[in-house]
């Protein structure tokens, strides 16, 4: 199995932490987003939707995270423990309504202010609307913790799964650009703690390596040429 | 408790869990909420779903969101025909690749196309600059692209030989720019023909009756009352315009 990841990529981190921890083998090929690499020959011939993560499992290609992720679960029964995607009828609907709604919301929003804060001032965003991505982030975060988790140890209940998984790994992103989103919220702390301490905090740590280092991302890209190229997709982000 | 479905029709995501609900004859209590009237505000339906969004089922005292999870949940609960969320690993596979993807690709921007040629003119009392409107349905034709040439391809159906969750999700999606006034199909054949597909393995009847509304939207909209519709403002401009 070849997994085409860039662990600056929320999604790639996930799918990278799952197949790490349960030990499934795979081919990790790197697919470096900030020099554009997306977009050349090689990968295209790999994802024609130009984006990663994607899989490949001998002549089977997958894209999208949380497809790659259930497939994972499924192919390796006896690697992947069933609490990664509980088979109990409402356990298993409370990690898939996470990983749904996640897409719009957590994931979005994360996004948007990660963008954001890493590109500014190359990218000129507006103070009112970097103010009102903070919000919305403030917003998601807040439902992400009164729906989700609410007095759970995780969001299917005692034990982690994809949907924690997920959660982490986009929450992480706007924390990688100096934003504490951990700060003053012990709930959401402990949480964090608990799927760290599941994952193993070495693997963890390593998997995040590259988004808390990402201060010279708008160099990269100024240096390498695509920040012109960046520059008209995040503006698009705020007009 | 019977099974308790909380719809508005006029979206997306609830027609494909009433179409779903319907064909595979489950029992339900349809519970009508008007969106645009601002249902999901209300006390009530913030205790079935704090997110205050629909479609929304409760099932005794289990409430779920989302229709994704939703028809999941009803097709493992009662055992649908295996065709619409296949347990073959790699078909599986490629409904999930396209439920996953549709969130943040043909649904955004259906939707907006449906915000921007209908709604927006209608609350705002102002017609879209037309740049926006271009780059809303360059983004549109992008997806419906990459849903004809990477999901479709020369298949059938998204998953393959026959219709699952992906086709019931992209047709209700695909459904709201014409809902719009906009044909989509008109000039996209291989499209068109999948559309008849789907809707004949749905039932057309079934078909008709949930796009019944949408399909009436040009008109419903005109004769809706702009003045109840400003609470809709602050959302318009923030996503929007």
């Amino acid at each position: 199995m070849e997994l085409y990841l860039d662990l600056h990529s929320q999604p790639c981190r996930s799918v990278y932490l799952l197949a790490k921890r349960t030990g499934i083998p795979f081919t990790f090929k790197s697919v470096d987003l900030s020099a554009g690499q997306q977009f050349g020959e090689d990968f295209g011939k790999v994802s024609v939707v130009r984006k990663v993560p994607a899989m490949k499992d001998g002549d089977f290609i997958l894209t999208e995270s949380v497809a790659i992720l259930q497939y994972m679960v499924e192919k390796f029964p006896q690697l992947v423990p069933g609490h990664w995607y509980p088979s109990d009828l409402q356990r298993r609907a409370l990690v898939n309504e996470f990983l749904s709604w996640q897409h719009t919301a957590l994931r979005a929003h994360g996004s948007k202010v990660f963008w954001f804060r890493r590109m500014f001032p190359s990218v000129a965003v507006p103070k009112e609307k970097m103010d009102s991505a903070l919000e919305d982030l403030k917003q998601t975060m807040d439902l992400f913790q009164s729906k989700f988790l609410k007095d759970s140890s995780f969001i299917a209940g005692e034990e982690v799964s994809l949907a924690d998984l997920v959660a982490i790994v986009e929450i992480m992103q706007p924390v990688g650009t100096g934003l504490d989103v951990f700060e003053g919220q012990p709930a959401l702390s402990a949480w964090r703690e608990r799927v760290k301490k599941v994952i193993g905090e070495e693997l963890f740590d390593e998997a995040h390596q590259s988004i808390m280092n990402v201060d010279c991302l708008a160099k990269t890209f100024q240096d390498n040429g695509m920040l012109e190229f960046l520059k008209p997709r995040i503006n698009k982000m705020f007009t | 408790m019977a099974l308790e479905i909380y719809l508005d029709l006029f979206s997306q995501p609830c027609r494909s869990v009433y179409i779903f609900a319907k064909k595979n004859n489950i029992p339900f209590e349809f519970k009508k909420i008007s969106l645009l009237e601002g249902h999901q505000y209300g006390e009530d339906f913030g205790k079935i779903n704090m997110m205050r969004k629909a479609p929304a089922i409760r099932d005794g005292d289990f409430c779920l969101a989302e229709s994704v999870a939703i028809m999941q949940y009803l097709a493992e609960k009662f055992q649908t025909p295996a065709h619409w969320y296949p347990s073959d690993l790699q078909q599986r596979a490629r409904v999930n690749e396209y439920l996953s993807w549709q969130h943040m690709a043909i649904r955004m921007h259906g939707s907006k196309i449906f915000w921007l040629r209908l709604l927006i003119p209608k609350i705002m009392g102002v017609e879209v600059p037309q740049d926006k409107m271009d780059a809303a349905l360059e983004d549109l034709n992008g997806s419906l692209k990459l849903v004809e040439d990477k999901f479709l391809q020369d298949r059938p159906f998204i998953a393959g030989e026959q219709v699952s969750l992906a086709d019931l999700v992209a047709i209700v999606e695909i459904m709201q720019p014409v809902g719009s006034g906009l044909d989509v199909f008109e000039s996209r054949p291989r499209l068109a023909a999948w559309r008849e597909r789907v809707r004949v393995a749905v039932g057309t009847e079934l078909f008709d009756e949930a796009h019944k509304d949408i399909l009436a939207a040009q008109e419903m909209v005109k004769n809706m009352d702009a003045s109840k519709m400003q609470v809709f403002k602050p959302k318009i401009l923030k996503l929007f315009l």
